[in-house]
């Protein structure tokens, strides 16, 4: 049986290498903010308060490029709603947790922190104390999202653009699925989802980052009835 | 106006961070579609990944000579045979740096 503390602590271990593509990421969202004009605590209350990476970017490049407010919130809405999906595969091991752990847990769900803890959950389902890997690598993402984002806003784009560390993100995502390319059935889905977000990427409000799942998900459905 | 926005978008975001875990019961979910949740990693990052090597800044298509494509596939190799996080980012990185700085330079 594992301490609380040491499962939190596992969570936080098992999201630190993502730091590589979270750090640079959050510096350069914080930076554009100021450049697209805006008022340095407003920019970071995107952090605080929306807490999502290309959703606060989105957002303030469209406020900044005059669209309507509307159009801007319903953009975060969109990108954001492909954490309905990672709820829904976490709640099997929250399910039993007080509706208020829930909701505070709820506030550090993120992309990277969802990947590594679903994994760890998947493999260790018959601990308990299970939600502290969850928290361990929120709170974790959570505040190196603060510092970076901070520092963008306080010291401006410090990190040369000529590095293109932009692609440090495409490459955060393959780090996490790129074990799952073992088995044949997930990369199926994986190509549906890829194929579907070219295809779709200029569907409005960003669209494709939750139109593209929704199809590879119809194709995982439709494969495992073909299996049978 | 703007404070009001960020409220709200923050708003839609943590509801959709809070409503699956939250306000639905898991016995809500069939079994099928719990089988089909396992493929959520799978179905998502994907669409995140392929635009970022395959679109650039403009958002157009790149050409199959794109320095990215080539750091993504070394990211993929070393990734699948070292299981490892830090390897797989930084070997792409890496391979990618070294195109656009020493063979286009």
């Amino acid at each position: 049986m594992l301490s609380k503390s040491k499962i939190f602590l596992r969570g936080t271990t098992d999201v630190l290498p993502h730091m590589l593509s979270v750090i640079p990421f959050g510096i350069i969202t914080g930076a554009i903010g100021v450049e697209f004009g805006f008022d340095p605590l407003l920019v970071y209350a995107t952090s605080l308060i929306i807490f999502g990476g290309a959703s606060q970017i989105i957002f303030m490049q469209l406020l900044s490029g005059g669209a309507s407010s509307l159009v801007a919130i319903t953009s975060v809405g969109v990108i954001n709603s492909r954490h309905l999906l990672y709820g829904a595969v976490l709640s099997e091991y929250l399910e039993k947790l007080s509706l208020f752990k829930k909701l505070i847990i709820s506030y550090f769900i993120v992309d990277q922190g969802f990947a590594e803890s679903n994994k760890y959950l998947k493999e260790n389902n018959s601990q308990m104390n299970l939600h502290y890997h969850v928290l361990g690598g929120g709170i974790t993402l959570w505040f190196f999202w603060q510092i970076s984002t901070l520092s963008g806003i306080i010291l401006g784009s410090f990190i040369p653009e000529e590095l293109g560390l932009k692609f440090a993100i495409p490459l955060t995502f393959l780090a996490i699925i790129v074990n799952d390319l073992r088995k044949l059935d997930h990369v199926f889905v994986m190509l549906a989802s890829g194929f579907a977000s070219l295809i779709l990427f200029d569907a409005p409000f960003k669209s494709y980052i939750i139109l593209s799942p929704i199809v590879a998900l119809i194709a995982a459905f439709m494969m495992l009835r073909f299996k049978r | 106006m703007t404070w009001l926005s960020i409220l709200l978008s923050g708003i839609v975001t943590y509801f959709s961070r809070m409503a699956m875990i939250a306000l639905i019961d898991r016995d809500m979910l069939g079994s099928k579609v719990k089988e089909v949740l396992n493929y959520v990693p799978a179905a998502v990052f994907p669409a995140i990944i392929f635009p970022g090597v395959f679109f650039n800044d403009f958002g157009s298509i790149v050409e199959f000579t794109d320095p990215k494509i080539y750091g993504a596939i070394i990211a993929l190799l070393v990734g699948f045979y070292s299981r490892n996080v830090i390897a797989t980012i930084v070997s792409g990185l890496l391979s990618y740096w070294f195109i656009i700085f020493f063979l286009l330079k």
